[in-house]
């Protein structure tokens, strides 16, 4: 099954996130981006990064953790396909990521997340795990 | 739509009243059909949300196509006071001068009507398109500081177009108080690579005619006749602007608790004008906007020489020219009326087009009978408007109007109602060659997708915000 599910958004591109853990809702929302972007069974996790984020609070801080997977694509133009949270609060987060280089020849891109966007955000935990929203400018 | 009190003020406009927190009223340019379409779409709350922003003069607008948006609706227009009044990057947008030109050719018709699947061809495989496209320019630092510096001007001194592609472009290509020490690496590093690519999404480069002419005078002031071929150019500033916008939005949201104001939308993160974030915002934004220009003037130095090339004419004989190139996604320092006097304001146009009226001193000598040249990109397949400029909008909508069709279908319901069809069968049964790189790129951006760009017009033209010149049938289209 897929940790999340795409809704509408007339301009965009939402996503709706599940986890048992706040680090695998944002663990599962980073796999979404890359998800709907490129065919992830081409790509063997070959490059790693460490990635360290800060936030004003929980939803600020999944804001800006996929504003930095989202770069290592557009800036980097690493695909990336295994993400894994290491320590994780409110405010701070430290995360791992593996993929590889894009490489024209044997990666398909479906579509381009341009951006991640504030417009309705939502991370809290519910009676059965943590669910979270986000809204991406594609 | 929410719960909120919509009132209609007269046949084109509507009014959302001051509530809560709003400073000035919301005014809605729009019909009764457009209104109804909306639905569940909350762009009349992200009217009202703007209308909260300090310094905001007069009131907060949004033009017929309206839709929801990041913090601005798509289609939203504020203007603010110099004094006391913010910045938001949410009222400009991810793709900063994101906006089109219009190349008009002396070419007609049947000079082109045998050769499009040669030209389209040509068109795809010379313009780089698609996600994540970069082009064969590989900039320097340097030389990159220096396009964001001089937009129009440092393409045309690189050798792509003429001087007089610089003239009929708003603001001559440049924007002033451009600072590239302003950009972050991780935006130049975007930039560098993509000068002189269309990008993905809903932007294109259009082959189009002209199909009908609503003014004889003004058409001919801005070189239009029936049945000439003209090109549309539908793009940004790429992942440089992107990455500008993203970088202040993060910076701006830390400052939110600091500005001494409640915000209803994190999206609206702004600063005053004259704080050191506001002052920085818009020094890298003028970056990217500049950016945008350099892009558009050499993906249409391309594709002439593209149609030079194809049709093995001469650029005399091909007599490519520009007639106008319109940013609608901008943030600008502008003289506007404002409760009866000029006054200098940071307007906010994000999915509008500046429509300055007849004698405006910005425009060039050849247009400043006419006014400004309004170019209003349909999607797919249905064409392009040129309007004109108008006094009323310089009164009335800080000098503003629509800037397209604005969307109605979700990307995944226009995914599904594609489903089993082919789009590009249908486009060419329609008479339009339609190549695109992205897969998912024809059914979300097929024609079903958009609002009716007809009635989006019509109301600028009832309203008066902008006159309707010319419409252009489309041919032959790349989208990325």
């Amino acid at each position: 099954m897929r940790p999340y599910r795409v809704f509408d958004h007339t301009a965009d591109l939402g996503i709706e996130i599940f986890g048992e853990t706040a680090g695998m809702l944002f663990a599962h929302a980073a796999f979404a981006v890359f998800d709907l972007m490129a065919d992830l069974h081409l790509v063997h996790p070959k490059e790693t990064r460490s990635i360290s984020v800060e936030g004003e609070d929980r939803e600020d801080l999944l804001v800006n953790y996929l504003r930095e997977v989202l770069y290592l694509f557009h800036g980097e133009k690493l695909i990336l396909k295994h993400f894994a949270i290491v320590e994780i609060n409110d405010h701070h987060l430290k995360g791992e990521v593996g993929g590889e280089f894009f490489d024209p020849d044997r990666h398909r891109l479906k579509k381009e997340i341009k951006a991640v966007t504030y417009h309705g955000v939502e991370v809290r935990e519910t009676g059965s795990g943590w669910r979270g929203r986000v809204i991406f400018d594609v | 739509m929410s719960d909120m009190k919509i009132q209609r003020l007269d046949e084109h406009r509507w009014l959302i009243p001051p509530a809560g927190g709003m400073r000035v009223p919301g005014v809605i340019y729009s019909s009764e059909r457009l209104m109804k379409e909306m639905g569940k779409d909350e762009s009349p709350k992200q009217v009202a949300n703007v209308a909260h922003l300090p310094g905001i003069l007069k009131y907060s607008l949004a033009m017929p196509d309206m839709h929801w948006g990041y913090g601005f609706p798509i289609g939203g227009v504020a203007a603010f006071d110099l004094s006391g009044g913010v910045i938001s990057p949410g009222g400009v947008g991810y793709d900063i001068n994101c906006g089109c030109r219009l190349v008009a050719t002396k070419l007609r018709l049947e000079d082109v009507r045998d050769r499009m699947e040669e030209l389209v061809t040509a068109l795809y495989r010379n313009i780089p398109s698609g996600v994540g496209s970069t082009g064969p320019l590989k900039l320097s630092l340097s030389e990159e500081k220096k396009v964001l510096i001089d937009g129009s001007r440092w393409a045309v001194r690189a050798g792509f177009g003429t001087a007089s592609d610089i003239e009929t472009t708003e603001d001559g290509g440049r924007i002033e108080g451009a600072d590239p020490d302003r950009v972050s690496q991780r935006a130049l590093e975007r930039g560098r690579e993509q000068l002189g690519t269309l990008g993905s999404g809903n932007h294109f480069l259009e082959i189009e005619v002209v199909e009908e002419i609503y003014d004889e005078a003004t058409a001919a002031a801005f070189g239009l006749r029936k049945e000439q071929v003209a090109v549309m150019i539908h793009s940004g500033s790429r992942g440089l602007g992107y990455q500008i916008c993203d970088d202040y939005l993060a910076r701006l949201v830390k400052g939110i608790p600091k500005l001494g104001f409640p915000l209803p939308d994190r999206q609206l993160a702004c600063a005053f004008l004259d704080s050191p974030e506001g002052e920085d915002y818009f020094a890298a934004m003028a970056c990217a906007a500049n950016y945008a220009w350099a892009n558009r003037q050499i993906l249409m130095h391309w594709t002439r020489e593209v149609f030079e090339k194809t049709l093995r004419r001469s650029p005399a004989d091909l007599g490519m020219r520009l007639v106008y190139d319109v940013c609608h996604n901008i943030a600008k320092f502008e003289e506007l009326p404002v409760e009866g006097r000029k006054m200098k304001v940071c307007v906010h146009r994000k999915g509008a087009t500046r429509s300055f009226p007849p004698g405006h001193p910005s425009l060039p000598d050849v247009y400043r009978k006419s006014g400004q040249p309004v170019l209003i990109p349909g999607d797919m397949g249905t064409g392009s408007y040129v309007l004109a400029g108008t006094e009323k909008a310089f009164q009335e909508t800080f000098g503003s109007t629509c800037h397209g069709a604005g969307r109605v279908l979700s990307r995944s319901q226009a995914i599904k109602a594609g489903r089993g069809r082919s789009i590009r069968r249908e486009m060419s049964e329609r008479g339009v060659i339609v190549m695109a790189a992205g897969k998912g790129t024809l059914s979300e951006e097929m024609p079903e997708a958009y609002k009716n760009i007809h009635e989006v017009v019509n109301v600028c033209h009832e309203a008066g915000i902008s006159r309707k010149v010319a419409r252009l049938r489309a041919l032959g289209c790349i989208k990325g």
